[in-house]
């Protein structure tokens, strides 16, 4: 299927991501914290699907959006969180975490400018009806799949989360 | 005009949905048609459900605004646009204002993979059954954000009920899809399918409805999934969060008006689509009875019949009761009323015989059957079975679906092992 | 976004809002990981993506369970008040 006015969505699919990331950290209110990092997250699975990857997509509109963030807006109903709107929102290390950042995002850039050569201007692009597949034969292929072993680890270590979640959240041992 | 009527024809005649097709204009048209397709049906269930519902407790239902009933729909909609809107003090008002349009938009993203035919769908995603599954779970951020914004713990408490209750029945649903979606790669190339319209044409390939198929685990599946699905929407045996007699309304209970009219529409219009994931992955989609073993040209003529068939019948039942109907003068608008209904279906009957409708409009009959049956099996659970009680809803849903969810995944897996 | 995730883990008070900011943070990496993933070919990027958001599921539910039990024992939810282990 041919994109249609690709650079067009990828910057408004980029401004919201980014406006939603600077809602998420300067809210008063955390319920709207939540909001715009739902917004940002809804925004990302539609460049993942810009990015040919309609699988990673479906998981993260599924998974993160649809889960993660419902967990979260469950914690912030269930924590009264009336009190800490009044106070100070950022920390007594404000300047100091700003600047720790900016140092971060200068080292970040100074790599992409010097590293650019670096990159091969690759021009994969595998159509997207088998992309499911291949993800497919990666995980579980028995003859070649990388990642069966991957696999097997992630699920032990969800079953570790429940375990300790249950514990943590629990009234009495 | 003749270019016009050349450009209908062709995407008539193309067997790839608007989407894939890369055509915007009939992508358009399609979402057009879905959106005023969903709001007749939605003021139809409304009507419906009341009806049905009395019929069933022996009383007669709505009888008072137009004949039997059948304008009360629309004289609900209008009390509810003349309604004031009311937002409660302490209410954070963004929230509340965008929480309903979050559910309806989440309910109506849905139809844009539901396939009402071979090419009659807006587009076709690959991974069709995977976008419709996420998109659902986005319905369970507007109930939350309802419940908060109501500041006042009626609607937090139903609001985090419901939200509990949609997730873990989520986890049922996403097995039981998984175990169909297992019988899709059954064909000869091993390779299954996420796409709704792959889906219905692999049970088209393999001559058999997925329910039916290695025998008790399609029927177990299903029957998994449409549990799963009334208590996806919050409906009839699973409605505590929003029932009247225990938490006054649950999570709408401070929306008045409008906004309330938006979250209604948003659940039929959620109940609409599970039913129509539960048709296309079960039921065999837009596909006549017995595809395969009646085939061919004679037997797909005879077949044709049916959607007028089905029209005239309903305007003759029509015909039938109104005949019986008291004659007394006071009933006298019913009488006609009902006729009159009644004639209306007879001339959509006499209409759907024309060789012109005739062949094409079996995909969309079909489907919209199978979907309408779902939609009286709704009503039917909510007029038969009392209500589960909060523990016992996430009791059946963790201890009871979900094992029973992964023990129909192996077992499919294994025959499907097996058959290869 | 990876920057914005880290300004704001530095900065804000609330645990909650610093939990979100490390959503933030794995989203970014995501992004570039399914990006980086495109242009080379080969989908060992969008597979690793999936590990990812499978383990930003599971971090989050036991980030936010100890969140609950701490909150039972202190009432609170700024980090600044977090200071048991001083002296």
């Amino acid at each position: 299927m041919t994109p249609v006015a690709t650079p067009f969505f990828f910057y408004l699919l980029a401004a919201t991501m980014i406006i939603g990331g600077l809602l998420v950290i300067t809210s008063k209110n955390a319920v709207h914290s939540a909001l715009a990092l739902i917004t940002a997250l809804l925004a990302q699975a539609m460049i993942y699907l810009m990015l040919y990857a309609p699988f990673v997509a479906g998981v993260q509109i599924i998974l993160y959006a649809g889960g993660i963030m419902v967990l979260f807006l469950f914690v912030i109903m269930l924590i009264n969180l009336e009190r800490t709107q009044k106070e100070r929102q950022f920390n007594k290390q404000w300047l100091v975490g700003l600047a720790a950042a900016g140092a971060l995002g200068f080292l970040f850039v100074s790599i992409y400018l010097k590293g650019k050569r670096l990159f091969p201007a690759g021009n994969a692009s595998y159509p997207e009806t088998q992309n499911t597949q291949a993800i497919a034969n990666l995980l579980f292929d028995r003859r070649g799949g990388t990642y069966m072993f991957p696999f097997e680890i992630a699920s032990l270590l969800l079953l570790v989360a429940i375990i300790g979640a249950v514990v943590m959240a629990k009234k009495r041992i | 005009m003749g270019a016009i009527l050349q450009y209908i024809t062709d995407d008539l005649k193309s067997d790839k949905t608007p989407g894939v097709a890369g055509n915007f204009f009939w992508a358009f048209v399609y979402i057009l048609l879905i959106f005023l397709g969903l709001s007749v049906a939605v003021i139809a269930m409304n009507w419906l459900e009341r009806k049905i519902l009395a019929h069933m407790q022996v009383r007669l239902g709505p009888m008072r605004v137009g004949p039997h009933g059948l304008l009360q729909p629309i004289a609900d909609a209008i009390k509810l646009l003349l309604k004031e809107d009311i937002i409660p003090e302490g209410a954070d008002k963004l929230v509340f204002w965008i929480a309903p349009f979050i559910s309806v938009l989440a309910a109506f993203t849905v139809f844009i993979v539901v396939p009402f035919g071979p090419a009659h769908a807006v587009t076709d995603m690959n991974i069709g059954i995977l976008f419709m599954l996420g998109v659902s779970s986005l319905s369970v951020l507007g109930i939350v954000m309802a419940g908060w914004a109501s500041n006042s713990h009626y609607p937090l408490i139903g609001a985090l009920r419901s939200s509990a209750q949609m997730v873990s029945y989520e986890v049922a649903m996403g097995l039981a899809v998984v175990s169909v979606i297992l019988m899709t790669s059954l064909n000869d190339q091993g390779v299954g399918t996420l796409s709704m319209i792959g889906i219905v044409q692999a049970q088209l390939a393999q001559g058999q409805w997925f329910i039916f198929k290695f025998f008790p685990l399609g029927l177990i599946g299903f029957f998994i999934f449409a549990v799963a699905m009334v208590a996806e929407t919050n409906r009839a045996p699973f409605d505590l969060p929003e029932a009247e007699s225990e938490l006054t309304a649950g999570f709408h209970t401070e929306y008045s008006g409008f906004r309330w009219s938006l979250f209604f529409l948003a659940e039929y219009s959620a109940m609409i689509a599970v039913s129509s994931i539960a048709v296309t992955l079960w039921l065999g989609g837009w596909l006549r009875p017995f595809p395969n073993w009646l085939h061919g040209e004679s037997w797909d003529q005879i077949f044709s019949f049916f959607p007028g068939l089905t029209f005239l019948f309903l305007g003759g039942l029509c015909f039938f009761n109104a005949a019986r109907m008291p004659k007394h003068p006071l009933f006298r608008v019913q009488t006609i009323g009902l006729a009159g209904f009644g004639a209306l279906l007879a001339l959509i009957g006499i209409v759907l015989f024309f060789p012109g409708v005739r062949g094409r409009i079996d995909d969309v009959f079909w489907f919209t059957t199978k979907v309408a049956a779902f939609m009286y099996l709704y009503i039917w659970y909510r007029g038969t079975f009392p209500r589960y009680r909060f523990d016992q809803l996430m009791s059946v849903g963790w201890k009871i679906l979900l094992p029973t969810g992964l023990g129909v995944l192996i077992l499919t897996a294994a025959a499907a092992f097996i058959i290869k | 976004m990876f920057l914005l995730g880290v300004i704001g883990v530095l900065t804000r008070r609330n645990v909650v809002i610093i939990l979100m900011s490390i959503e933030l943070i794995l989203n970014a990496v995501n992004l570039n990981l399914v990006a980086f993933s495109r242009m080379w070919g080969g989908l060992h990027g969008q597979v690793f993506a999936i590990f990812i958001i499978t383990d930003a599921a599971a971090e989050a539910a036991v980030g936010l369970g100890i969140l609950i039990a701490f909150f039972r024992n202190k009432e609170t939810v700024n980090v600044d008040e977090v200071n048991l282990l001083k002296w």
